[in-house]
């Protein structure tokens, strides 16, 4: 057993939160560069190149990459010898979100009802994912996400006889769907398989995972790298202005499912693709 | 085509912007989202007069993050525009002469665009640190409450934005995507 002081969760949430929204990680920016070499339309290739200026200016000034600093969703894998003192740890994880968005200047997005809509003023609360591993540390994933694309992800519950070539419409529908909204080049987080709430997870995860590392299942593999030739194939580009890079990535989870039932979840992120990993 | 053009928007100057024109705008917009816009349009529903007057003006749909201390505002990049598009064909026919944000628009906005002789441009989504260069003062005007909601002033230098929607409705989101496409 590893007792950990939730005070210690809070200071890395809080770090985390500053350093997501003024850094990206070195695959997405690996990508932006990548595309800016193979993209065909002019303006296209402007696009990237200030998208790549925006982001030097992020970390060099402090000013965040992006001012939707977005909700924050936070993936907290806790191994099973972990014993947690000094408060709970939901407290501890949005202490550290309030204190992080104040102290690192960044936006406050979040309303404290869907319909009468006042502002929270601090962005809490976060949205919390938690899973029990094995082992005895705290693996902590913050993902800020903005609403942009968020608005444009989809869930859709179809039908087993849909198979794959159902699979593949409902990915490039929604990619197509979200177009210039979603701030291309997007990344595509796609679940599929579980129940409703299952595959959003799992395409929420999916665009945690590194936009060059593929599935290790081969049909999975396959289906990542056809979705997104046929996401480059639509023409709609940076920023939706034409081109050939209109997606960085699509990574893809599966899991089982129901006999009756083929669960399709496709969670659009634009470029600015965040997320900071510890593990404590 | 690279254009040079000073805001509030004149009335002629507007029409002669066609899709695909990187414009630099410099002079004085205002910030207006969600939230401010639901606000303006139920002061019009019940007779009331807006806190800015829309003649000539360009209403950026943008909500900063907080400006650290010298600077004059934080991270400023567009919102999604089509979130405005309830509101924007009232605004349109108040005089309001553009438009900056990102995404697609409705047919009715567009309908609005070319009745009023107005334009829509898109700022580069996502890439709020450096617009911000090209804001050089915010002052908030009205609903202060709103946070980063609120109706801003802002005084732009070279602000770079590009004309998707002209005065004759031709869209830019339509007709570029065809010539990369390769389905």
């Amino acid at each position: 057993m590893r007792t950990i002081d939730v005070s210690l969760v809070t200071q890395n949430i809080k770090e985390m939160c500053i350093e997501a929204n003024h850094f990206l990680s070195k695959d997405m920016e690996n990508a932006l560069r990548k595309a800016q070499q193979m993209e065909e339309a002019p303006l296209g290739q402007q696009i990237l190149q200030q998208l790549q200026e925006n982001m030097k200016m992020a970390g060099e000034d402090m000013i965040p990459i992006c001012q939707d600093t977005g909700m924050a969703v936070i993936f907290v894998e806790i191994g099973q010898d972990v014993h947690f003192e000094g408060g709970l740890l939901e407290d501890a994880i949005n202490d550290g979100v309030r204190q992080g968005y104040a102290e690192g200047y960044l936006r406050k997005s979040v309303v404290k009802d869907p319909i009468y809509r006042d502002n929270t003023k601090d962005n809490t609360p976060a949205i919390i994912h938690y899973e029990m591993v094995a082992g005895d540390r705290v693996k902590i994933i913050v993902a800020p996400k903005g609403f942009g694309s968020e608005n444009m992800s989809r869930v859709y519950m179809l039908k087993p006889s849909d198979g794959l070539e159902g699979v593949k419409n409902a990915i490039l529908s929604a990619a197509k769907e979200a177009g210039p909204n979603a701030c291309p080049p997007m990344v595509v987080g796609v679940g599929i398989g579980g129940t409703f709430e299952k595959c959003a997870l799992m395409a929420k995860k999916a665009l945690t995972r590194s936009v060059d590392e593929r599935s290790p299942i081969p049909y999975v593999r396959e289906l990542e790298e056809e979705l997104l030739q046929k996401i480059n194939h639509t023409g709609i580009g940076p920023g939706g202005l034409g081109g050939s890079t209109t997606a960085l990535a699509v990574n893809i989870n599966t899991y089982p499912t129901h006999i009756a039932g083929l669960p399709v979840a496709i969670n659009i992120c634009c470029h600015v693709n965040r997320h900071a990993v510890r593990v404590i | 085509m690279n254009k040079y053009i000073s805001v509030p928007l004149d009335d002629v100057e507007a029409k002669t912007l066609r899709v695909g024109d990187y414009v630099y705008l410099t002079g004085t917009i205002y910030t207006a989202r969600d939230a401010a816009h639901k606000r303006m349009y139920e002061a019009l529903e019940q007779g009331k007069t807006l806190p800015i007057d829309m003649k000539n003006n360009v209403i950026y749909y943008m909500g900063p993050s907080p400006a650290r201390e010298g600077r004059p505002i934080g991270s400023a990049g567009p919102t999604t525009a089509s979130r405005m598009d309830k509101y924007a064909p009232a605004l349109l026919d108040l005089g309001l002469k553009g438009m900056i944000g990102k995404g697609k628009r409705s047919s009715e906005v567009s309908d609005a665009i070319v009745r009023n002789g107005a334009v829509y441009f898109a700022a580069v989504g996502g890439a709020g640190a450096l617009l911000s260069r090209s804001i050089t003062a915010s002052e908030v005007i009205a609903y202060d409450d709103l946070g980063t909601e609120a109706i801003r002033k802002l005084t732009v230098n070279n602000f770079p934005v590009i004309v998707v929607i002209d005065s004759e409705g031709n869209n830019l989101y339509e007709t570029a995507v065809l010539e990369y496409c390769k389905e």
